[in-house]
């Protein structure tokens, strides 16, 4: 998740809806394309044992990362059960205003590096959302970096789910690779008409499988991105490396902005699952 | 924006007796009954009015500010027209009305704000603009204070505190805005309002009400007390990232006391002081807590001052319940910056209006507009409790100052004089009637402009009961 470029919106007229929609049934009905029938479950966390994460399924990264994980964000990555904790079967990421390491903030990430890292499939997700102006939480997909021999954003980023806690209502899904990141990445915004993303669990996922990446979120696909996307003379880096799942919620920082004086403390980001389908 | 009173009361005073005695006929309802339900219509002005809503000023407001304007219009074919009038217009200084529907009421309970678009002649900054006030008891008045304007149409949303509780409202729409600009000099201007109407947004979340602007409130009184809660609010944030407050009326509300021998609660945040002891004061809206409280410590019974006796047509009175006060600019002048003392006419025991001043240094009454003559008077008499315990070297003085004919203080036709009373002329925990001869007072010259009373203790007494301050003969 590296400065995504929110302004930058890849738009689609109504014959791409179409597109999509006849690529989906056709699937479905060929057989032989087992990747996108995506019935087999090959990772789960329904979050039901209480109290810290299970350690065969998710690690944690902790601290500041360099110049806040690269985006000058404000807060202290903890692995305590007060910045994440699993709770009522749900997963809560809890972003806590206080003095910690040497940081204003705390907060948590998780993620599945060297314990399930894969390619294609449909990744999702049901998470309600925090609010507030500073707030930014994450569900993403980074590739390997092969002990650091391979540098972002070569390694590829699908970012399945981005939001700001000044915007109750957009999410935002994303790639990035070289010639397309930061604030150049491949973005498309959804809005809920008549809802907003912390008042309700809502399912972020995608479809991922060779040269596309579809967007959903609960039962609306809105997006589907393909090599022809990405700019002019830009390389597809989704095909071949493996990925690893991301879940975090950022405080302050480039994207975000810093909290105001309006913004509560604590801030949760609850996850009822996480679910890889292949 | 500029500070306005409203009068809207009298001239629907008749409207609300018919209601007061409709509902006293009220009977149980049987168990057979179906509720009947009220049109759930959300638009209030499109184009035009929609169908049982009227248009009624404010009594003392400018008549004609409203009125619809087919030339201006976010969309459609006309929109809501609304002329505030320049300061001193002497068909009204302001502009007020409220539209309400006399269908019989909506049911608003399915939506969850009212939303309008908006533009004005120049920025500007609406007074107060919001829904549920219907000359019927205000129940649930909701404002959006401090509206801002600009010269391009802009959508507002003004979210209902809790919907549910709507579900026959009649005060569809209300405004109340004055001229703006350096004060004497505020000029009117225009703006209009169209497609108002209550929408289900959806969006609005996040509910943050409060009462006492989320103070917790402490208070001391005693039985017979009374208390109004304030600073009723609701907060919601709006899809825009945007937390919007409006003052909400206290029936959206649902306040509770922790003991109700101590003090009651109505459902409009009014409390009773009923018993001795301590109680606390919540509430929540809508389920939601809300923020803010009011605790209370109650001491009793509380002896209020003798009523005084003398016959009202030889009284001139400042500040006394057994008689018609003069006006009074202030009961507390907060002079600054030397003055500490705290408090005004606070504290109301069976509906007679007692002053408590606390932190006492010095403080002043003023009646300046206009000055007061007594003349023709021979006392003065003010009631004095001091509620903690005195030392020997406590003191309170009272001044009376007069500011001569020209009614400007510090010019040489000004005289006042003051007598000290010494702890032992004072009695604490008990009222002491001073009385003092006019004639007695050989430094105050002039009778006929009095200006102030002033209470002087260089901090020594801190806390003290006022009441029953007037002139007699």
């Amino acid at each position: 998740m590296n400065f995504i470029n929110k302004n930058k919106i890849m738009s689609f007229g109504k014959y791409f809806i179409t597109a999509i929609l006849f690529v989906v049934y056709s699937c479905s009905d060929n057989e032989t394309q087992t990747v996108t029938t995506l019935k087999k479950l090959v990772f789960v966390d329904n979050f039901e044992v209480d109290g810290a994460l299970d350690s065969a399924k998710w690690a944690y990264d902790t601290g500041t990362g360099d110049n806040g994980w690269g985006n000058n964000e404000l807060q202290y990555y903890s692995d305590r059960l007060e910045n994440v904790e699993v709770k009522d079967g749900m997963l809560h990421i809890t972003a806590l205003q206080e003095s910690y390491m040497g940081s204003g903030y705390t907060s948590g990430k998780v993620l599945t590096r060297g314990l399930f890292e894969t390619k294609y499939g449909r990744f999702e997700a049901r998470i309600k959302l925090p609010w507030g102006q500073g707030l930014w939480p994450a569900f993403w997909l980074l590739g390997d970096d092969a002990e650091g021999t391979v540098i972002w954003p070569k390694i590829g980023e699908i970012d399945i789910m981005e939001y700001v806690g000044q915007e109750p209502t957009i999410a935002h899904g994303s790639i990035h690779g070289p010639g397309y990141s930061a604030g150049e990445a491949v973005t498309k915004s959804y809005t809920l008409e008549n809802s907003r993303f912390d008042t309700d669990f809502h399912v972020f996922g995608i479809e991922w499988g060779p040269n596309y990446i579809n967007y959903y979120i609960d039962d609306v696909l809105y997006n589907q991105i393909t090599p022809s996307d990405l700019p002019e003379g830009t390389k597809w880096v989704f095909n071949d490396n493996q990925f690893y799942l991301i879940l975090n919620m950022a405080v302050g920082g480039s994207f975000v902005g810093s909290p105001n004086a309006e913004t509560e403390f604590p801030q949760k980001m609850v996850v009822d699952y996480v679910k890889v389908y292949q | 924006m500029k500070n306005i009173k409203y009068n809207y009361t009298k001239t629907f005073f008749l409207l609300g007796l018919l209601f007061v005695t409709v509902i006293s006929c009220e009977r149980e309802l049987s168990d057979d009954v179906v509720l009947a339900t009220f049109s759930d219509s959300a638009e209030v002005y499109i184009d035009g009015f929609s169908g049982g809503l009227e248009y009624y000023p404010y009594a003392d407001s400018q008549q004609e500010a409203f009125s619809v304007d087919t030339e201006v219009k976010y969309s459609g074919s006309s929109s809501m027209r609304f002329d505030v009038p320049n300061v001193g217009d002497l068909r009204g200084a302001y502009a007020g009305a409220i539209f309400r529907d006399d269908n019989g009421g909506r049911d608003l309970s399915g939506y969850d704000a009212l939303t309008f678009y908006a533009k004005s002649s120049k920025s500007a900054v609406i007074n107060d603009i919001g829904f549920g006030q219907d000359f019927f008891g205000n129940k649930f008045q909701v404002s959006n204070q401090g509206l801002q304007l600009s010269t391009n149409w802009v959508k507002y949303i003004i979210p209902i505190p809790d919907a549910s509780k709507l579900t026959q409202e009649q005060g569809m729409f209300w405004y109340a805005e004055g001229p703006e600009g350096p004060v004497g000099n505020e000029v009117g201007y225009t703006f209009w309002v169209d497609e108002l109407k209550y929408e289900k947004l959806g969006t609005i979340a996040q509910a943050k009400p409060k009462m006492f602007n989320g103070e917790d409130k402490i208070e001391t009184s005693f039985i017979g007390g009374r208390i109004q809660i304030t600073g009723l609010t609701q907060t919601y944030n709006l899809a825009t990232g945007v937390n919007q407050t409006v003052t909400a009326g206290g029936h959206y509300f649902k306040f509770s006391t922790t003991d109700v021998s101590v003090a009651t609660v109505t459902r409009s945040g009014l409390v009773s002081i009923v018993g001795e002891g301590t109680a606390e004061i919540t509430a929540t809206l809508n389920g939601v807590e809300v923020s803010g409280s009011l605790s209370i410590t109650s001491l009793g019974q509380f002896v209020v001052a003798a009523t005084p006796t003398v016959n009202a047509s030889n009284v001139i009175s400042i500040f006394s319940d057994a008689y018609t006060n003069q006006p009074v600019e202030y009961y507390n002048g907060y002079w600054a910056p030397y003055q500490t003392t705290l408090g005004q006419n606070d504290i109301t025991i069976n509906g007679d209006n007692i002053i408590k001043y606390s932190e006492l240094n010095f403080v002043g009454i003023q009646f300046t507009k206009p000055t007061i003559d007594v003349s023709q008077m021979t006392n003065f008499h003010v009631d004095i409790q001091v509620i903690n315990e005195l030392d020997s070297g406590d003191f309170v003085t009272v001044k009376l100052q007069d500011i001569g004919p020209d009614n400007t203080f510090g010019t040489g036709d000004d005289s006042a004089a003051e007598i000290k009373y010494s702890s032992s002329d004072l009695v604490a925990g008990e009222w002491v009637g001073i009385d003092i001869p006019l004639s007695s007072l050989s430094s105050l010259t002039g009778t006929s402009n009095l200006a102030q009373v002033v209470f002087v203790s260089d901090a020594t007494v801190t806390d003290m009961y006022v009441d029953n301050i007037y002139f007699n003969k």
